[in-house]
């Protein structure tokens, strides 16, 4: 453990060695850059979109669908090469995980700035199911507009699985008061999430769920709860006590140790790479709203955003 | 009369017994930590991460070994069991890209024998794809000369409803990584068949591992297999070899034992030696079961297929569970279709293969002889030809008599999402009253009242059942799994699970005897009804996850419903089965007493179906545990919920592996009383 521990050090320092004095010490590989694929259309294209650009260099690369909690494992171990959307409070514990075993670096944080927040769907705010929201308060008066059938009358409060983000929802109710008017359901995973959303849309119900942005929610209108700021150490992990919201979060890029080495320019390339909340968007939006394919979705962007990526691998 | 019950069934006092001391127990022990009569200590808690320790220093730091990294350009440190299970993993790989490079072309394999480099440096070394057209072709030409006219549209039919439907792409590279597992796990299976067929010592030691690996979930594996193999289709493959390689093991010991000893003598009058009796008797003989073990085979595998997905296998279950993500359930279906199409076309053509005879007798030229590749060799001109008139016609656009694209094909997606919404829209505000009834009066009930059993009482209910079905070794050996279970820190998790499967098997048992018995009274409804039987066990059971969450959201009762309608599937095929096997002439017997159609159904059909059916429930409780899992997708709070979560543990495998080997021992449980039970039943009915 510790070889490769010294190794990823080295490994990183000559990386921003190579950095620093602006050029690259060796050609890239020809073996390719293995990019996952996970189920969710902005992850997707972005992959075919990062592939894009690795090719537009000259690289191969390769596309091997994977678990998006099980792949830092595989990065780590050295089948998968990168991970380009490492969302904070979803995979930041399995990705911290398999950095304390070692083989897997942090190649930099896009420029998209992630919520991961309960919130409602924006008929809720319009149809003034809860008024007062999304000030959190507002949720005191109205739990029976978000109950279900095995809520026992409180209110539900959709999290997702418990292997995000543990016991951190039923810690922020109690310590918001809300304990008593509503209830934590966790989700199996963000299919169940979706699929709760658009039942409830077709219904112009109530709900209120755990989602992020960017996503692809954003187009229909998600409005992301208010709750007290958060503060560094308010959470109840962190020695608070819980009556917190979320931080605005990173999105980060991972990739294997010997990414730099085996492919120094695609490596410069993928830690210069920063994409928006808008970019996200727009990537998403062209395989859900216009309906295209994931790789043609990737082939399109890249054609309309020159200016956007060419910077990256200058 | 009491009295008179208690001496016809002297069991009945015993069970009585029995349930009085469990409901006194019930009463009498309170919850508390250290009341053990409560909760035993989790003393096997630390096991998880001891077997996670020890994987990876076998993966790791065991007999190390220098390996030379030629991107690094210098040696690292691996371990010897890496290295050998990577080259496995290698061979594995190479294999599905080669076939799957065939069908719709590439660069793996050139690569293989050259380099990346080689292939950067020269544009041109890719391998083209076949034309679609040739390979449905030749699968009609195979069907045709395999079995004739139906099999070859069948073939035909299927291979033109995927390459129409834009899903060609994927649906060959699912072939690709089947055509490596199939033949793999059958070979394997009849190999390791026979051994232990031959040896009691083998037979000894498998067995117990074939019940655990047909017990536990796929996805507690999947965490093992990914640190041991890596991600990607190889590591697919195996999963799925080690989930389809079982069921082909024990068809073949059963087979081999049921060839008859005079058919082995006639082999040695003749003086065949022991190969020859082996191949050239015995497992001829043993055909028919061993032909259904390569169905099970065949449809084991396309059944992981979605599974597969999850540790890098590419194609139509990767394609499927992105479809879900985003909600779009015509397409998702449309795959399934495409899955349920390949099991089927695959599984006809290996079945028609096996049972064609040689005829030993013709007298052919070569022309005769070699007819059905001649016949290929001219489709597979044509359809060149049909490609290149194809880019000629559709100039610029896509060239449909070459390839369609993935998804650029028709679709029908927009009829089943209207009917999707169609059904939330109408049925939603209906179900939600019962939606609630079942969660209040039944379902919370149920689990709190599962939950609050002691230990104590769970297990003198459980193996005063086993006493009481096979005696004190059966009470032994029941006992001993839910001791394993009670003793890791996941009890109360295994509580939840049973809580589930019992409701949902209760549901599916009544769904499919009833079922089954009204589909029995006619040959075309039985088969008909056994058809559908087949399609819904290998049609990817993820795609009604989502409509049920529509419905019901994220509830247990939508876990339970999801559980229901894949676990009626065994229930109603064994009952078919068992009904339609009654011997005609009791049946006439009755009907010449003057039974009603429902006397001859309750005294008759039933009692004689039983142990049939008693087989059907015990697949129904497998196939419930595993959906049970499955439904930890929607959310739940059982085991296998934490099965999902040890897939981004730091002691993955470990949890993985325990959680797996629960979930397996509540089913082995529940197996072995209703096996003894069945055995017992049979032998005084005098059936076998």
């Amino acid at each position: 453990m510790k070889r490769i521990t010294n190794k990823v050090a080295a490994v990183a320092l000559s990386a921003t060695f190579a950095a620093v004095t602006g050029q690259a010490f060796a050609e890239d590989s020809a073996e390719p850059i293995v990019i996952p694929t996970h189920n969710w259309s902005s992850q997707v294209v972005m992959a075919y979109v990062i592939g894009g650009i690795f090719e537009s260099i000259g690289n191969n690369v390769e596309y091997v669908p994977a678990d998006s909690q099980a792949v830092y494992e595989a990065i780590r171990i050295g089948d998968v090469t990168i991970s380009h959307e490492v969302w904070q409070s979803t995979f930041g514990a399995s990705f911290y995980n398999a950095m304390a075993k070692g083989g897997i670096i942090d190649a930099g944080t896009h420029a998209a700035s992630t919520l991961e927040e309960m919130g409602v769907p924006q008929y809720v705010i319009d149809d003034n199911l809860c008024p007062g929201l999304p000030n959190w308060e507002a949720l005191k008066d109205c739990p029976e507009v978000f109950a279900t059938a095995d809520s026992d009358g409180k209110g539900r409060w959709l999290e997702g699985p418990q292997s995000w983000h543990g016991d951190l929802m039923p810690t922020r109710l109690e310590a918001l008061g809300l304990g008593d008017l509503y209830t934590v359901k966790f989700a199996g995973g963000a299919d169940a999430i979706w699929a709760e959303l658009a039942s409830a849309k077709t219904e112009g119900r109530g709900i209120i769920t755990f989602n992020w942005t960017p996503n692809f929610t954003d187009a229909e209108g998600f409005v992301f709860i208010e709750f007290p700021p958060y503060e560094d150490g308010c959470r109840v992990a962190d020695g608070g006590d819980g009556a917190c919201g979320s931080p605005s979060g990173w999105l980060k890029k991972a990739a294997n140790f010997k990414f730099p080495k085996t492919h120094p320019a695609a490596y410069t390339a993928f830690s210069k790479m920063s994409f928006t909340s808008q970019d996200i968007g727009q990537m998403a939006a062209l395989v859900d709203i216009d309906g295209m394919s994931h790789q043609d979705a990737a082939v399109a962007w890249l054609a309309a955003h020159e200016d956007v990526w060419k910077p990256f691998v200058d | 009369m009491n009295a008179k019950l208690l001496k016809r069934h002297p069991k009945l006092a015993l069970f009585v017994v029995i349930l009085i001391g469990f409901v006194v127990l019930n009463a009498l022990i309170t919850p508390g930590d250290e009341n053990f009569f409560w909760r035993l200590p989790s003393v096997l808690a630390p096991l998880p991460g001891a077997i996670n320790d020890f994987a990876e220093f076998l993966m790791f730091e065991w007999l190390p070994v220098d390996v030379w990294d030629p991107d690094l350009e210098e040696y690292e440190q691996s371990a010897l069991l890496r290295e050998l299970t990577r080259g496995f993993s290698g061979a594995v790989l190479f294999l599905i890209e080669f076939i799957r490079e065939l069908l719709v072309g590439g660069v793996k394999t050139i690569v293989a024998f050259t380099s990346w480099s080689f292939v950067r440096e020269h544009p041109w070394a890719i391998w083209p794809a076949l034309p679609w057209t040739a390979v449905a072709g030749g699968a009609i030409i195979m069907g045709y000369a395999l079995r004739g006219k139906g099999l070859a549209l069948l073939a035909g039919l299927a291979l033109t409803y995927i390459s129409a439907f834009g899903q060609w792409e994927p649906a060959m590279q699912t072939l690709s990584f089947v055509l490596v597992a199939a033949p793999v796990s059958i070979l394997l299976g009849l190999l390791l068949g026979i051994v232990s067929y031959k040896s009691r010592a083998v037979e000894a030691v498998l067995s117990p591992l074939l019940n655990i690996a047909q017990t536990m979930p796929h996805f507690s594996y999947l965490v093992p297999v990914t640190v041991f193999f890596g991600v990607g289709d190889h590591a697919g493959a195996i999963a799925t070899i080690v989930f389809a390689t079982p069921p082909m093991i024990r068809l073949t010991m059963l087979g081999l034992r049921k060839v008859p000893i005079e058919v082995v003598e006639a082999g040695l009058m003749n003086g065949g030696n022991n190969r020859q009796i082996l191949w050239k008797v015995q497992v001829p003989t043993a055909r028919y079961d061993i032909l259904i073990g390569v169905n099970q085979v065949i449809m084991q595998c396309l059944a992981m297929a979605v599974i597969a997905s999850f540790i890098g296998a590419k194609g139509l279950g990767f394609n499927l569970l992105l479809a879900l993500n985003g909600l779009k359930i015509g397409l998702a279906l449309e795959l399934g279709i495409c899955i349920v199409l390949i099991a089927v076309v695959l599984d006809k053509l290996s079945l028609a293969w096996a049972e064609k005879q040689t005829d030993y007798f013709a007298d052919l030229d070569f022309v005769g002889r070699n007819k059905y590749m001649l016949i290929f060799a001219a489709v597979f001109a044509m359809s060149i030809v049909l490609a290149f008139l194809g880019g000629l016609i559709f100039k610029d656009g896509i060239n449909y008599l070459y390839l369609i694209p993935h998804n650029k094909g028709i679709t029908t997606e927009w009829f089943w999402q209207s009917g999707v919404d169609w059904m939330v829209e109408n049925w939603y505000a209906g179900l939600q009253g019962f939606n609630r009834g079942l969660i209040i009066n039944v379902l919370q009930p149920m689990k709190n009242a599962y939950l609050g059993m002691p230990v104590s009482a769970t297990f003198l209910l459980v193996m005063g059942v086993g006493y009481l079905v096979g005696g004190v070794r059966s009470a032994l050996i029941v006992g001993g799994f839910l001791l394993f279970i009670a003793l890791t820190e996941w009890w109360d998790r295994a509580l939840i699970t049973a809580y589930l499967m019992s409701f949902a098997v209760i549901v599916s048992v009544m769904i499919g005897v009833i079922v089954g018995s009204v589909c029995a009274q006619h040959p075309l409804a039985s088969k008909t009804m056994l058809l559908i039987c087949d399609t819904l066990q290998t049609f990817p059971s993820f795609i009604y996850l989502i409509p049920v969450i529509m419905l019901f959201g994220v509830t247990d009762t939508s876990v339970l419903v999801a559980v229901i309608i894949y676990a009626t599937i065994p229930s109603t095929r064994y009952t078919i089965e068992g009904i339609r096997n009654v011997p005609p002439s009791l049946r006439d017997a009755g009907l010449m007493s003057g039974a009603t159609a429902l006397q001859r159904w309750v005294k008759i059909d039933l009692p004689l179906a039983f142990p049939h059916i008693m087989l059907g429930v015990n697949q129904t409780v497998i196939f419930a545990l595993f959906m049970v899992i499955i439904g930890a997708m929607i959310g739940t709070d059982d085991l296998g919920q934490f099965i999902l979560k040890a897939l981004s543990d730091k002691q993955g495998i470990g949890n993985g592996l325990m959680l797996g080997l629960c979930v397996a021992f509540i089913g082995l449980a529940v197996d072995h009383l209703i096996n003894t039970w069945a055995k017992k039943r049979k032998v005084a009915l005098g059936l076998n």
